[in-house]
């Protein structure tokens, strides 16, 4: 799926494939572009070619098929060194035997910036990054945090437009990382870079992105805004992948006025959007995110289907309530609903109707 | 006030539980751990004592130690202290009188050939007036046969030398910086402290060489071991695996035969020598000279010394993570900048480490210089060996022995105050 809205891109993916081996293709026609000063991001499960592709754009891995261009400019030829994109590694790759400062002055240096110049920019990223007073020290003399700070600091010191980061704060724990994250957004909006973020923590994904490519098996599954992508993956795995997900298997009956009519195993009826399905007949996987179902009949429409749910588990979690139900012999069917005064709270054992707008119920492939 | 010993003041000292100062109680439970840890090493301490430490100890004083004359000559050495040699004249009868008592005896316990070696190391031929005489003087009376002065010098014409009987003062004290002196190309002798003459001078020499030798040696592991080091820790598992049986190779042969394989190819109707010849890059009368010298030494113990080179190099090497490399080039280095900034200076360590693995080593190696040295190539440590071996002069083997260990530390010291011994690792 290609966004044509960035296709005067600032990066562009055309029809990469990668292959370590010669036998099995890691990256498959990869076709992608990022617009100038954008926050990609590269979701998607372990081994799902994401770090590989971080590497082609890099300049570590040469693309076994394609071409990757970088303003316009194919870079295949081009070695890394001479690509001026900068890089967060996992393990921030700190130089141990030189001091922050000298970490941070070493691409300076190599592009023979004079030391007075060097020494200003220096200071600009360490303070940018609230580090300005650690510039003597060692690495192994700071915290998790404080690497990565440094580590971010040493990709932008030298002003690369492009910014390649492989799960920069997977070391760290979960309030830093949280903290770490809204930083490199800040950061990378101030200073307009783009940057192409890699991650498998769906969160940071949503939060720091304008746009995230979903990756599995070497393929862009989707590439959308999150929120889109949340509230409308246009496949199995997307649903699945990003927040949680109700799942439903059954076979297309009708389609109808944009409604479609699934028959569920069991045999019961439901409505939904047809979204990946257009035959009758088709084998179809229903989706429907846990906050969407409705217990309340007045709120549906006249004359939608409905199912019979038994009440499995009623777990408090203060904002919301979190139900599990069985529903057409699937036992993790989890329901979300807000803590309000009006609210119910279902007891174990109780079985109830639910129901849900055929336009949250997406009908995608089995 | 409050009572509760938690909410103590901090100025007064912290108690434990029990009321017992806690540094007190702190430091009790660790002596118990601590007792628990030496017997568990005790063994090894022992070990170590036994087979490292009195050695050692007994060779430093070994190289001092000069009890012999005062033992079996035990009235000469006090006759003869007020005796003048720089008169030229010899001493008198009292002297040779004690000398005479003082040989009977040592005569009669067969002790005075012993004597005779000894002194043979300061003065040539002394050895053999001792055996001589001390056959004759197996017969003689210490009182009816007095005085002794005229019979002695009839005996051996050595007793009527004025400098044999300045070399049994100069020696008569129980301790001696004799053997260091000669260790140091100087001599002790009746005047004083003096150089030896000029054709006897080797031991310097040979230290030096031993010196400079060693570090050529270092250096040219240093330069081969480098590249291999590297391709060990950077090829993937399978072929490195191979290479580093390959570098283990040499540990599986004999020292001697790897020597011995040295020879076969470097000398003048070998190997080498003959493909050369054959292939016309040499003519036939123009053989090379590769062994029998320095050159073979060199090349033998680079050979030989270098997987103590290449094993600390390896595992230093195999501690840096090639992201060190990607990063540095992603901020644009190229791959030498990114291999001489980054890879190389995190390296050094290993370079210490094998440095000083291989000079010290060679600085006391014997076999190899004793095979393919000749005279040119050999090391002082072959020069302790003829002392102990042939020459019987432990005293002196000592002394080298010491100043080695002296040299080896000092060098040690001067490599901490210059490069840190922090910074040698043998890995991890
Ligand atoms: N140097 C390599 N040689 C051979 N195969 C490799 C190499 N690097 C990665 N692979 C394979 O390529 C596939 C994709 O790897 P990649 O590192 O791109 O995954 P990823 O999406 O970054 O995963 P993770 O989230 O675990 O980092 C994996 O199956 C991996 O085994
Ligand atoms: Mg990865």
């Amino acid at each position: 799926m290609i966004d044509k809205t960035g296709s005067e891109g600032f990066v562009s993916f055309d029809h990469v494939q990668k292959s370590y081996d010669g036998e099995n293709l890691v990256v498959k026609d990869l076709n992608l572009e990022i617009a100038k000063g954008e926050f990609l991001t590269m979701l998607g499960p372990s081994g799902s070619g994401k770090t590989t592709c971080l590497m082609m754009l890099a300049g570590f891995e040469t693309a076994t098929h394609g071409d990757i261009r970088l303003g316009g400019v194919s870079i295949n030829n081009i070695p890394p060194h001479k690509r001026g994109i900068g890089m967060v590694f996992q393990n921030y790759a700190l130089f141990p035997h030189m001091t922050v400062a000298e970490n941070l002055s070493f691409p300076l240096e190599v592009r023979k910036i004079g030391k007075s110049e060097r020494e200003a920019k220096v200071q600009r990223a360490l303070d940018m990054v609230q580090m300005g007073e650690f510039g003597g020290r060692r690495p192994a003399q700071l915290s998790g945090g404080q690497q990565q700070r440094v580590a971010l600091a040493r990709a932008l010191v030298f002003e690369a437009e492009l910014v390649l980061m492989d799960e920069p704060l997977g070391a760290l724990d979960k309030q830093l990382r949280e903290h770490m994250q809204f930083e490199i957004k800040r950061i990378a909006d101030n200073l307009g870079i783009t940057v192409v973020y890699v991650t498998h923590d769906q969160t940071e994904a949503l939060t720091m992105s304008d746009r995230v490519a979903v990756f599995d098996d070497g393929r862009i599954q989707q590439l959308a805004p999150p929120d889109q992508l949340y509230e409308e993956p246009m496949s199995s795995f997307v649903a699945q992948f990003i927040g949680e997900n109700n799942a439903l298997d059954g076979v297309v009956q009708s389609i109808d006025n944009g409604v479609a009519l699934v028959k569920l195993a069991t045999g019961d009826l439901i409505d939904a959007n047809p979204i990946n399905v257009s035959k009758v007949g088709e084998k179809t996987r229903v989706s429907i995110r846990p906050e969407r179902v409705e217990f309340d009949m007045n709120r549906l429409a006249e004359g939608s289907h409905t199912l019979k749910a038994e009440v499995l588990e009623f777990v408090y979690m203060g904002d919301t309530f979190r139900t599990r139900l069985r529903v057409a012999d699937n036992d993790e069917f989890i329901v979300k609903t807000r803590n309000a005064p009006d609210q119910v709270r279902l007891q174990p054992g109780a079985v109830v109707d639910i129901g849900w707008m055929p336009s949250d119920c997406r009908a995608l492939d089995a | 006030m409050r009572n509760d010993p938690a909410n103590q003041e901090p100025t007064g000292p912290v108690l434990a539980a029990d009321g017992t100062p806690l540094k007190k109680s702190l430091s009790r439970a660790l002596r118990r751990q601590k007792m628990r840890a030496l017997l568990l090493i005790a063994p090894l301490l022992a070990f170590v004592f036994i087979t490292f430490v009195i050695p050692i100890a007994s060779m430093l004083f070994r190289s001092v130690e000069n009890d012999i004359v005062a033992n079996t000559l035990p009235e000469t050495v006090v006759a003869i202290a007020s005796w003048d040699g720089t008169t030229g004249e010899l001493p008198d009868e009292e002297v040779y009188a004690a000398f005479a008592r003082d040989m009977i005896a040592a005569v009669a316990e067969k002790k005075h050939t012993r004597l005779g070696s000894r002194l043979n190391y300061e003065l040539s031929g002394i050895s053999s007036m001792f055996r001589q005489s001390g056959r004759k003087m197996k017969r003689w009376d210490p009182v009816e046969d007095a005085p002794f002065k005229e019979k002695l010098i009839d005996l051996h014409d050595g007793w009527g030398d004025v400098s044999t009987w300045a070399i049994i003062q100069t020696y008569s004290a129980p301790y001696t910086s004799g053997y260091f002196l000669t260790a140091i190309d100087m001599q002790l002798t009746p005047e004083g402290v003096t150089m030896q003459p000029e054709d006897k001078r080797i031991l310097i020499r040979l230290f030096w060489r031993t010196l400079v030798m060693s570090l050529v040696i270092t250096g040219s592991c240093i330069l081969l071991g480098y590249p291999v080091a590297w391709l060990l820790a950077n090829l993937p598992a399978s072929k490195a695996n191979l290479l580093m049986i390959l570098v283990l190779l040499p540990f599986w042969t004999s020292l001697l035969v790897r020597t011995s394989a040295w020879k076969v190819m470097l000398q003048q109707q070998g190997v080498i020598n003959d493909v050369l010849v054959w292939a016309g890059l040499v003519a036939d009368d123009a053989r090379l000279i590769m062994i029998n010298n320095q050159f073979g030494t060199i090349l033998a113990m680079t050979h030989i010394l270098l997987p103590f080179m290449i094993l600390p190099m390896y595992s230093v090497m195999q501690t840096i993570q090639p992201s060190y490399l990607r990063a540095a080039k992603s901020l644009g280095a190229t791959n030498w900048t990114a291999f001489w900034r980054v890879y190389f200076p995190q390296s050094v360590p290993g370079i210490g480490a094998g440095s000083i693995l291989v000079f010290i080593l060679s600085i006391g190696y014997y076999i190899t210089p004793e095979i393919v040295g000749g005279t040119k190539g050999v090391f002082i440590s072959n020069r302790i060996a003829y002392h102990i071996s042939s020459s019987l002069n432990w005293g002196l083997a000592a002394a080298l022995g010491t100043i080695l260990l002296a040299v080896v530390l000092l060098l040690y010291w001067a490599y901490d105050r210059i490069v840190g011994i922090d910074n040698v690792k043998l890995g991890g």
